[in-house]
């Protein structure tokens, strides 16, 4: 059993968690220098029992790291396996990738629960719009549609930041993440999302190159997926690859650290 | 020569028509019938005294000031019970219906039982720590924005949009949660169509500036979108800026974001009446620029967007003072087979089935 003591306190508070603290007035519109910009986080606040580890975040509560890549006329999308209960792991076989239509993938990282809902209700619409219109959804659309949910729930969020890729018509890749609320960010290259996220951005921005085949691809993704879990104390335990090309549908699990 | 508006012919076809039905009985206000119930809740500061309001109804029926209070809330906290209990919509079995619109706050009291008995914090969202300008020319208006998005520290896209399309006349830049910039100015922008196709006519900026502000106006700040608006209609140019609170300003020059005050520095010395519109795009591509090298919260590249009468120019990445040097020319190249797989399963993807249009048994 990890007691509280042993795991280093600096490395158990990733920036962006700490520094956003739930303040929605405190923004950049006001004319005053943005604070939360500020090197330093603040101090965090004091645990709520002696007994249980100190405050974490909400997304720092199962743990994960998605991320999801543009090749040559494909897209590879990736997750890490691990489902802990803040420090303690409950499953290593946690999926978080999931498949809407054959062409269209969902990484969901954050709260394990609400990564399970939203793929649900997510698959729910999507099967309605295909009874309607007698074909699948197109990627873009797709994307406008997570977000459209995420945002009704603008003032009681799901805890979930979705990855989404797919293949357009004519075999185009497409990614796309948002955060917790719906803003979505279009990406040319790769796009990352989870506690990792960091250390993703870091290891995809320098191992990333445009036009990969997909055999180059898978290998990128992995090696890149690895080395930033490696980094991080919540996400981990093997990794989940799919790499998805106009003909076919490659899923691998890779073998990693399982500390 | 007498001119006939299209919404006169819409008219003139409804009297027609409510002449031929004949007398309808109008929807409350006859005897006997009760006009719907109203009940809204109001914002507080503290959430548990609620304040009554008292409306005339204007049926039949006066409701006096001590039978029934009606509570009117605009913008639900979502920390009192009460807000909650009138607000929740009811589960429609196991069934998840498209919803009517606006925001559902199914998910809050779980959130708050989150943070308060787990002691989790609430994390943070996307922000667009950004710094927007206008300012007004000769001919029109010309709008800038900077590119980058941020998530706390961690700059989240080093290119992402914040000049929104409003109509084919206006723009608006947004700062603030980039989620909420983006709903409330593709929401005003679909409102705005509707009333085109209502009214037939070129959208007003005014229009757009009142949608907006009474928007955030009834959220009461939590929607916090910052914006600067600009356009050209019939009337002129125009240039508005819009707090999240809902209070609105208009000027020939304005600024938002946290990076606005280097932007204004750069207006307040450089800025005056009648530029020219090469005068105008240098000058909002250097306040974009002083916001860029100065603020850490925003970056990246300089866009631009030019309104005149009957024309608009967006200029996307007008400028790229950042661009990415350091790539090696090699990259990583990983040898085929590096990483260690456990296990691999692949699927082959049918191609679509085409059914031919022929003539078939089944049909006619």
């Amino acid at each position: 059993r990890v007691s509280g003591i042993q795991h280093r306190q600096t490395a158990s508070y990733p920036a962006h968690s700490v520094l956003f603290i739930f303040r929605i007035l405190l923004l950049a519109g006001v004319n005053q220098p943005d604070s939360p910009s500020s090197p330093f986080p603040p101090s965090p606040p004091p645990p709520s029992q002696s007994s249980s580890p100190p405050a974490m975040s909400i997304f720092e509560y199962n743990g994960s790291a998605v991320v999801a890549m543009v090749g040559k006329n494909c897209f590879a999308i990736a997750s890490d396996r691990r489902l802990g209960v803040q420090l303690q792991t409950v499953a290593t076989d946690f999926q978080r990738v999931f498949k809407i239509h054959d062409k269209l993938y969902i990484g969901l990282s954050g709260l394990g629960t609400d990564a399970q809902t939203l793929y649900q209700r997510l698959v729910f619409r999507h099967k309605l719009y295909q009874l309607r219109e007698e074909r699948d959804m197109k990627p873009e659309t797709f994307a406008s549609l997570v977000s459209a949910l995420l945002y009704e729930k603008r003032f009681g969020p799901y805890f979930c930041q979705p990855v989404i890729a797919g293949l357009r018509e004519n075999n185009e890749p497409f990614i796309c993440t948002m955060d917790c609320i719906g803003a979505k960010e279009l990406a040319k290259d790769f796009v990352v999302s989870g506690t990792a996220a960091e250390s993703l951005y870091g290891a995809c921005e320098s191992m990333y190159k445009p036009d990969m085949e997909p055999e180059e691809l898978f290998e990128t993704i992995s090696q890149a997926l690895r080395s930033s879990v490696d980094r991080d104390c919540l996400s981990g335990w093997g990794g989940y690859v799919l790499i998805v090309t106009p003909t076919e549908v490659r899923e691998s699990v890779i073998k990693g650290r399982m500390d | 020569l007498t001119r006939v508006w299209p919404c006169e012919l819409s008219i003139k076809r409804t009297l027609k028509r409510k002449k031929a039905n004949g007398p309808t009985s109008p929807r409350w206000g006859k005897p006997g019938t009760k006009p719907p119930p109203r009940s809204f809740l109001l914002p507080q500061s503290n959430p548990d005294s609620l304040l009554q309001l008292h409306i005339r109804d204007s049926g039949e029926q006066q409701i006096e000031a001590t039978k029934a209070p009606l509570l009117v809330a605009l913008a639900p906290s979502p920390h009192s019970d009460q807000v909650r209990a009138l607000v929740t919509r009811p589960m429609a079995g196991s069934m998840d219906l498209p919803t009517k619109g606006g925001f559902d706050f199914g998910l809050c009291r779980r959130n708050q039982m989150l943070a308060e008995k787990q002691g989790l914090k609430i994390p943070g969202f996307l922000k667009t720590g950004t710094t927007i300008v206008g300012l007004v020319f000769k001919d029109g208006v010309v709008l800038g924005a900077d590119t980058r998005a941020t998530e706390g520290p961690i700059v989240a896209d080093k290119n992402c949009e914040k000049i929104h399309f409003m109509a084919p006349n206006i723009y608006c830049c947004g700062a603030g949660t980039a989620a909420d910039t983006e709903a409330v100015t593709d929401m005003v922008s679909s409102q705005l169509q509707l009333h085109r196709y209502a009214t037939g006519r070129e959208s007003r900026v005014v229009t757009a500036l009142t949608l907006l502000k009474s928007h955030l106006f009834k959220y009461q700040g939590h929607v916090s979108a910052a914006l600067v608006l600009g356009g050209v209609d019939c009337t002129g140019p125009h240039l508005h800026t819009v707090y999240p609170h809902g209070s609105t300003d208009t000027l020939p020059f304005a600024t938002m974001g946290s990076g606005s005050l280097a932007a204004m520095s750069v207006f307040e010395s450089k800025f005056k009446e009648g530029l020219t519109r090469e005068e105008g795009i240098e000058l909002v591509a250097e306040a974009i620029s002083a916001g860029i090298f100065n603020d850490l919260g925003s970056g990246s590249n300089v866009d631009v967007c030019v309104i005149t009468k009957g024309k608009t120019e967006y200029l996307r990445n007008h400028l790229l003072p950042n661009p990415r040097t350091y790539n090696s020319s090699k990259g990583y190249s990983f040898t085929k087979g590096q990483t260690e797989i456990l296990s691999t399963k692949i699927t082959q993807l049918k191609p679509n089935v085409e059914v031919a249009e022929g003539g078939d048994a089944m049909e006619e």
